[in-house]
């Protein structure tokens, strides 16, 4: 738990704000994997008591900031939404299980909807930097809530579908994961509302490409001791509740079960 | 420099401080013992117990509200030989750290068959006996609303326990100190209290319930003062030590419930907003009492009501 310093904040769409602040662990030292996640406190008070997860969107090793990328959803991200550059925040992290990389693989198919976009930024450049082909393929309500998309385009080719048609192709995700255009890739990396990550699940377990899925469930302390955030997987042919800050928030896709 | 006793009698031996970690909100401490040294707390209350491995409720199982959260947790735990294989042992390297073990369940013979496994165990410090889950369909609260069903089960635990039996109390009863002197009168060596209070949010964007058990139990600081009452009101009629909960987030919140009766604290809910919060509540208590000519934590128990 560290009290770190905002770097900046900006709206980079509708209520789609981006937050970068000094990481609360060295990052020369330590890292982040793509894929975990930041504890923050939006109020020294008690009014919002429960901490926010964030997932990691950036880091600038050099300079030791992360950054978060967030939606305002509720009186508590309305909260932190106001806070300005050089204000202190609370912060623990990093925590959970991020995207593990595979040396073996040669081509990454990353899939992302809405504001599950954010954590394959980091994943992108991490793939890219270790020498992978990194095709990103993400999915907007509309052209007001595209994020990102240039960021993603640095590390490899992106195909943006937008429900509404107003940005890139009309259509979901998983509109695009063809077998054909799957069959390129070694494995996938997706991020996104449910309804989506299961219908992923569902196309590529059909085409037989492996793939991790990140979850998001209600957390309470982020650390694994309120079992509050668990969600259904099988493993050895056993259906358990694991916890989703600390064994997830990413999973082996073959073992999450959606209910 | 500081020159504080913390120590507290309890249960016929010497707790380095009063503050413990509540039921639930510490897991089986390994989490913790990554981030700070356990012997540290006064003891540690384990996670409930349960004769067979739960999976707990559906999700979502909390919710934030008004200085507060919603639990619906419902037990989940690995079962009482799992328990006692893979997570107790674990906490007997931390040899300065009492450990009690909060057991739940659905029936009486339930209750018995824990507390009968456990007693094999000389490493448990004491049983907390968790009548008041609210997050369990059949059996737990309703020994805990009920004083005789209560005594019925006190008095079973006792006949195969071999440590103190603490019971903790729900808050959801019309009268608490009725409970509480029934719970004695049937051989309770202590009580803590209060458990969670029943309540519940709706997701007003969806028309539903937002927890998907539909109700869930209120903890955080939002029912200190609830807690405090009821600490007050049980400690003035039962001669038993009773450990105060609910809402404690700071040392002087602790020093409140010392102060109304209670002979240690638990810190539940403040332990998911700052995982230092049981140490820093410890520091806090010794800072005060240092701050105010205090010289012994036991002066502060049942303060309030000279």
């Amino acid at each position: 738990m560290s009290l770190v310093k905002i770097h900046s904040h900006t709206a980079i769409g509708s209520e789609i704000y981006e937050l970068t602040f000094v990481s609360p662990v060295d990052l020369q030292a330590v890292g982040c994997e793509p894929g975990q996640f930041l504890h923050i406190r939006v109020t020294d008070s008690f009014d919002f008591l429960l901490r926010r997860p964030l997932s990691l969107c950036k880091m600038d090793i050099e300079h030791n900031l992360v950054t978060v990328v967030y939606q305002v959803k509720g009186a508590g991200t309305k909260r932190l939404s106001e806070k300005q550059v050089g204000d202190v925040l609370d912060v623990l992290g990093p925590l959970g299980h991020g995207y593990p990389l595979h040396a073996l693989d040669r081509a990454a198919l990353l899939i992302g909807g809405g504001v599950g976009v954010p954590p394959l930024v980091e994943l992108a450049r991490q793939l890219q930097k270790a020498g992978k082909v990194v095709h990103t393929v993400v999915g907007f309500q509309s052209n007001q809530h595209a994020i990102l998309i240039s960021e993603l385009a640095a590390y490899g080719a992106v195909t943006v579908v937008t429900n509404d048609g107003s940005l890139g192709r009309k259509g979901l995700v998983t509109d695009e994961l063809t077998n054909d255009f799957c069959s390129s890739y070694d494995r996938y990396y997706a991020c996104g509302p449910t309804p989506m990550l299961q219908a992923v699940q569902q196309i590529l377990e059909k085409h037989k490409l492996p793939g991790y899925l990140s979850l998001e469930e209600r957390m309470g302390c982020g650390i694994g001791i309120c079992v509050g955030c668990v969600h259904k997987v099988s493993r050895d042919g056993q259906e358990m509740n694991v916890k989703t800050c600390k064994e997830g928030p990413v999973f082996a896709a073959q073992e999450v079960l959606f209910t | 420099m500081r020159n504080v006793d913390l120590t507290v009698p309890f249960l016929d031996m010497n707790f380095k401080n009063p503050v413990m970690p509540a039921s639930g909100c510490f897991s089986f401490g390994r989490e913790m013992a990554a981030l700070y040294d356990l012997n540290r707390l006064g003891a540690i209350v384990v996670k409930a117990t349960t004769l067979d491995e739960r999976q707990g409720n559906k999700t979502p199982r909390l919710a934030e509200t008004a200085a507060g959260m919603l639990n619906s947790i419902g037990l989940q735990n690995p079962g009482v030989e799992r328990v006692m294989s893979e997570e107790l042992p674990y906490l007997t390297q931390f040899n300065q750290l009492p450990v009690i073990v909060n057991v739940a369940g659905t029936a009486i013979e339930d209750y018995v068959m824990v507390v009968q496994r456990l007693s094999d165990m000389d490493s448990i410090t004491a049983i907390e006996l968790n009548i008041s889950c609210p997050n369990v369909k059949c059996g737990g609260i309703q020994f805990g609303t009920d004083p005789a069903m209560a005594q019925s089960m006190i008095r079973a635990i006792k006949e195969v326990a071999r440590m103190p039996v603490i019971v903790k109390l729900s808050p959801n009863v019309t009268d608490i100190v009725q409970m509480a002197v029934a719970c004695e009168e049937a051989g309770a060596d202590a009580l803590s209290l209060i458990n969670t209070l029943i309540g519940m949010q709706i997701d007003v964007e969806h028309k539903r319930p937002l927890l998907a058990n539909g109700v869930g139990g209120l903890s955080g600081p939002a029912v200190k003062p609830v807690a405090v009452r009821m600490v007050y009101e049980v400690t003035s009629a039962v001669s038993i030590p009773v450990i105060g909960m609910g809402g404690i987030m700071t040392g002087v919140d602790a020093i409140e419930f010392l102060m109304a009766g209670a002979s240690a604290v638990q810190v539940g809910t403040a332990n998911f907003v700052d995982p230092y919060a049981c140490i820093r509540i410890i520091d806090e208590l010794g800072a005060w009492c240092d701050a105010h000519g205090v010289r012994a934590v036991t002066e502060l128990i049942g303060a309030a009501k000279a």
